[in-house]
């Protein structure tokens, strides 16, 4: 066996790991010496763009991300919020774009995989999933490959682990075509003082390897989803993970069952750059050092270096701190669900992240430095321009129902229950709105009265046109579509999906849509929890359109209160509330102009934040006091695309005068 | 009315199994690990839906062949009513306690949602919460729902009025032969379905139709 810590650190080796020479003299100055090939593969997995968020940092700083219902902001596996009566909801949504494309079943699936370990990590039960998926135009020869693999994806890994999908977003545009989009979500229930975290205490400790064996899928992977794809995608295939959801849901049942002895120190699932992340984040938050024996680690094939071992990204496994009296207690827990259990390392006093293999000692790195000196970019940005206005004869006219109908026909409007009936989306017997209305909505269990609503939102042509108002919209959407069940919007999580940042223009639209998307939450007192970014979204130089996903959870107090799409009966009253008569309407970016005339010139709609929050709380007010009977919120193909909807959705038909104005 | 539920790993559906049990007959049913080698004296055993060891083989396969397995076939030859919701099915099917298999939807996707089943014979400790021809609502939720055998057992099935549901009014969600949703064995205490009737027991549900199934069996009214 050639001994793979030898390997002569080449430019080009270091290029190959995304690491740009400026990072490497940075790593060089940093460790006064030249790294040994498994440290610049950490390096590499620490530092690149996935990992680091060193493009993005110092704008996402700016997001509000406190109130009085967080318990725990973004920087966890997920975030942490108060639904009262000591409960908590805890939830995220996480990006597998560039997984997803190369290998689409594989990719998406584990995409959801990541993103159900990320909210088991904390101590909770998952109880609902989303997905927001966008791929390129319905007719482009990848589409439908895509979109078989992905939904199949997803489906196969949330149907098998027992969750329910219960809402998500399906959109097709040709700015896609070699860059689809899986946003997974994942929201989980837990005991406000039953909450773990990642941040490992004390000296001397064990950490104990959990979970399914470390195969050589993913090595890269993080490194990998940091770069832009070329015409050599194909080669990138072993860098996707291959999921397992049996091994999974025994992961979570053996990991709650675990917790509730009182075993667990710190937690942290191995996901993007498996071992040596968690590792390096357990320590580096508890200010510990960590030494790590690659000879105890389970693998299922022979002859792995510490190189690989330390970067692949298997799925479905744990890094733990355990309180040493009870490794026995549980281990025994583990051994019941026939999941690997193995001691790996201990926590250290000195700051250093070391790796030992075959009796060498093959990395030894300051663990702070690896984490925390991560570079940051303040990137050059452009700001947008916004687009004119169009004048009121520049919008072409049709006859309203022929545009009704080809809309509803249309790809963006139709009914997505060809997906949705592909995800089981009624098991733990909590659904109580499944997908296709506004927001998806679940009893809390064991709760009389209590439910949360979930939605995941945003307009990315709004966005392309003006990333500001894009990113206020998406918010205002999120927490819209939460008010019109009668929930009141709790907070959010975010997935900013970008072309390549290095670009002053796309840098520009994520500096835009972030400041959008922090007056909107600050206005509508909607902190944002947990997030992710995903940046290099572009095929040969072509980037996405900007879409900042947001994933908003809402609290329903008494779901005999609820409201849905569809009408309730016949002989009711419908009412259009919203903008005032001055405001006029708005055709320029809708799906009107970009389906039936061809037309994205213009700017998007502006929000009146202060409006919404008030037409928002009244709406609310007539849920709660039973006046409304049904709500929708206007969106894509406004009010006639709404009423439809509502009509659909009931079977009930409606009929509609010029509003009379009082 | 006592029951148990058998916990394979890979279900997950054993909690609403639990919970609908809970709430119908007022008492917690006992559950049994699949390395346990004794079920409790109960008058219904119930093996729930889900994915069990993956079914990364054929469906059910590998739960079939362990040794609880045994102690189940056991306390069907001696007259103990057995259900088998989804994987429980076809659990069931793999074990050779009820005929036929199992196969891929038509669709070669998995299906989540709701149908209409017909009663088809509503003279069992099962379904007599219900009456005979009656239609009911019942979400699915499978991938491998197909209902398939030869057509001298489909034959003996119709005959001995062991076809206890049928997808009724075109909602057959997988191809499934003679629109096939659930059946007996000969002796009739041995029912495997495809559809959740424990999806479906409380307003919160959408309705209540599936709740007949499990007061009929626990004997206390809905």
């Amino acid at each position: 066996m050639t001994h793979q810590n030898n390997i002569a650190i080449t430019p080009k080796l270091v290029a190959d790991h995304g690491l740009k020479s400026e990072e490497f003299d940075k790593i060089v100055a940093l460790i006064g010496r030249q790294p040994t090939y498994t440290e610049l593969g950490i390096f590499s997995a620490m530092w690149n763009e996935h990992c680091s968020y060193k493009s993005s940092k110092k704008w996402l700083k700016t997001l509000p991300t406190s109130g009085p219902r967080v318990i725990q902001g973004p920087g966890e596996n997920a975030g942490v919020v108060d639904i009262g009566d000591g409960q908590a909801v805890v939830f995220k949504m996480e990006s597998h774009n560039h997984p997803s494309y190369i290998e689409p079943y594989q990719g998406a699936g584990t995409g959801m995989g990541g993103i159900l370990r990320d909210v088991f990590t904390m101590g909770a039960r998952p109880v609902a999933a989303m997905n927001a998926l966008r791929f390129g135009a319905p007719d482009h020869e990848k589409t439908r490959h895509l979109v078989s693999g992905v939904v199949a994806g997803i489906g196969g890994y949330a149907n098998a682990f027992g969750v329910p999908t219960v809402g998500g977003e399906v959109e097709f545009d040709a700015r896609y075509n070699g860059n689809n989009l899986v946003n997974a979500f994942a929201a989980g229930l837990a005991d406000t003082d039953k909450i773990f975290y990642s941040t490992a205490k004390g000296v001397g400790l064990p950490v104990v390897y959990l979970g399914a064996k470390t195969g050589r899928d993913g090595v890269g992977g993080a490194t990998m989803a940091s770069a832009e794809f070329g015409d050599d995608i194909e080669e990138k295939r072993p860098t996707v993970q291959v999921g397992d959801p049996f091994t999974e849901k025994r992961l979570l049942e053996a990991c709650l069952e675990l917790m509730a002895t009182g075993a667990v120190i710190a937690i942290q699932d191995m996901g993007a750059a498996g071992l040596t992340c968690s590792a390096v984040e357990m320590g580096a938050k508890g200010d510990l050092g960590v030494e790590l024996n690659l000879d105890l680690v389970p693998v299922r094939e022979t002859e792995m270096t510490p190189y690989e071992m330390m970067l692949s990204e298997s799925q479905e496994r744990m890094l733990m701190v355990l309180h040493p009296d009870k490794e026995a207690e549980a281990r025994a827990v583990f051994v019941k669900w026939e999941l690997d259990f193995a001691t790996v390392g201990k926590t250290t006093d000195d700051l250093r992240f070391r790796v030992l293999w075959q009796g060498e000692e093959v990395a030894n790195l300051p663990i702070k430095e690896l984490d925390d000196e991560a570079p940051e970019y303040d990137r050059p940005w452009t700001p947008p321009k916004a687009p004119a206005p169009l004048a009121a004869t520049d919008i072409p006219q049709s006859d309203v129902a022929d545009a009704v109908l080809a809309l509803v026909g249309g790809h963006q409007i139709a009914s997505r229950r060809w997906v949705y009936e592909q995800y089981d989306t009624l098991i733990q017997g909590n659904s109580l709105q499944r997908p296709g209305g506004d927001a998806g909505v679940i009893r809390v269990d064991g709760h009389k009265t209590k439910a949360l609503a979930f939605t995941s939102d945003v307009n990315p042509r709004y966005c392309e046109a003006d990333p500001y108002e894009g990113g206020k919209q998406a918010v205002a959407e999120a927490w819209r579509n939460l008010t019109a069940t009668g929930a009141d919007p709790l907070a959010a999580t975010d997935n900013l999906n970008f072309g390549n940042p290095e670009r002053p223009e796309i840098m520009g639209q994520l500096v835009h849509a972030i400041k959008g998307i922090g007056e909107a939450c600050t206005a509508l007192d909607f902190p944002i929890v947990s997030g992710n970014v995903s940046l290099y979204n572009e095929t040969n130089g072509k980037g996405i359109l900007p879409t900042p996903t947001i994933g908003g959870v809402g609290l329903i107090p008494d779901w005999g209160k609820m409201a849905r799409t569809g009408f309730a009966q016949a002989g009711d009253l419908i009412l259009l509330f919203g903008a005032p008569p001055a405001w006029g309407t708005h055709l320029s970016q809708s799906i009107y102009m970009r389906d039936l005339h061809d037309r994205r010139d213009g700017p998007p709609p502006p929000v009146d934040l202060a409006h919404e929050r008030r037409t928002g709380d009244f709406v609310r007010n007539l849920i709660r006091a039973g006046r409304a009977t049904a709500v929708h919120d206007l969106s894509d193909g406004g009010l006639a695309i709404g009423l439809a909807e509502m009509s659909i959705a009931s079977g009930i038909g409606a009929k509609i005068a010029q509003a009379r104005r009082r | 009315m006592k029951s148990a539920v058998i916990v394979f790993p890979g279900l997950n559906r054993d909690r609403d199994m639990i919970a609908a049990l809970t709430q119908i007959s007022g008492k917690a049913p006992a559950t049994v690990w699949h390395q346990d080698a004794e079920i409790p004296d109960v008058d219904l055993i119930v093996i729930p839906g889900g994915f069990s060891y993956g079914d990364y083989l054929r469906c059910g396969a590998i739960a079939a062949r362990s040794p609880i397995m045994d102690a189940v076939r056991a306390k069907a030859a001696s007259g103990v009513n057995i259900l088998g919701v989804c994987n429980g099915f076809q659990i069931l099917i793999e074990a050779g306690l009820l005929p036929g298999a199992l196969m891929r939807n038509m669709s070669l996707k998995f299906v989540c949602r709701d149908v209409k089943l017909e009663v088809t014979n509503a003279d069992t400790d099962f379904t007599r919460g219900y009456s005979q021809g009656q239609v009911i609502n019942c979400p699915v939720a499978h991938h491998d729902g197909n209902y398939f055998a030869d057509s001298e057992t489909i034959t003996q099935l119709e005959d001995n009025g062991q076809v206890a549901f049928r997808y009724a009014e075109n909602t057959n969600p997988n191809g499934s032969i003679n629109d096939i949703a659930g059946i007996l064995n000969t002796k009739k205490n041995v029912l495997g379905l495809m559809p959740h009737p424990e999806n479906l027991i409380e307003a919160a549900h959408g309705g209540t139709d599936g709740r007949a199934l499990f007061s009929g069996l626990l004997g206390r009214a809905a």
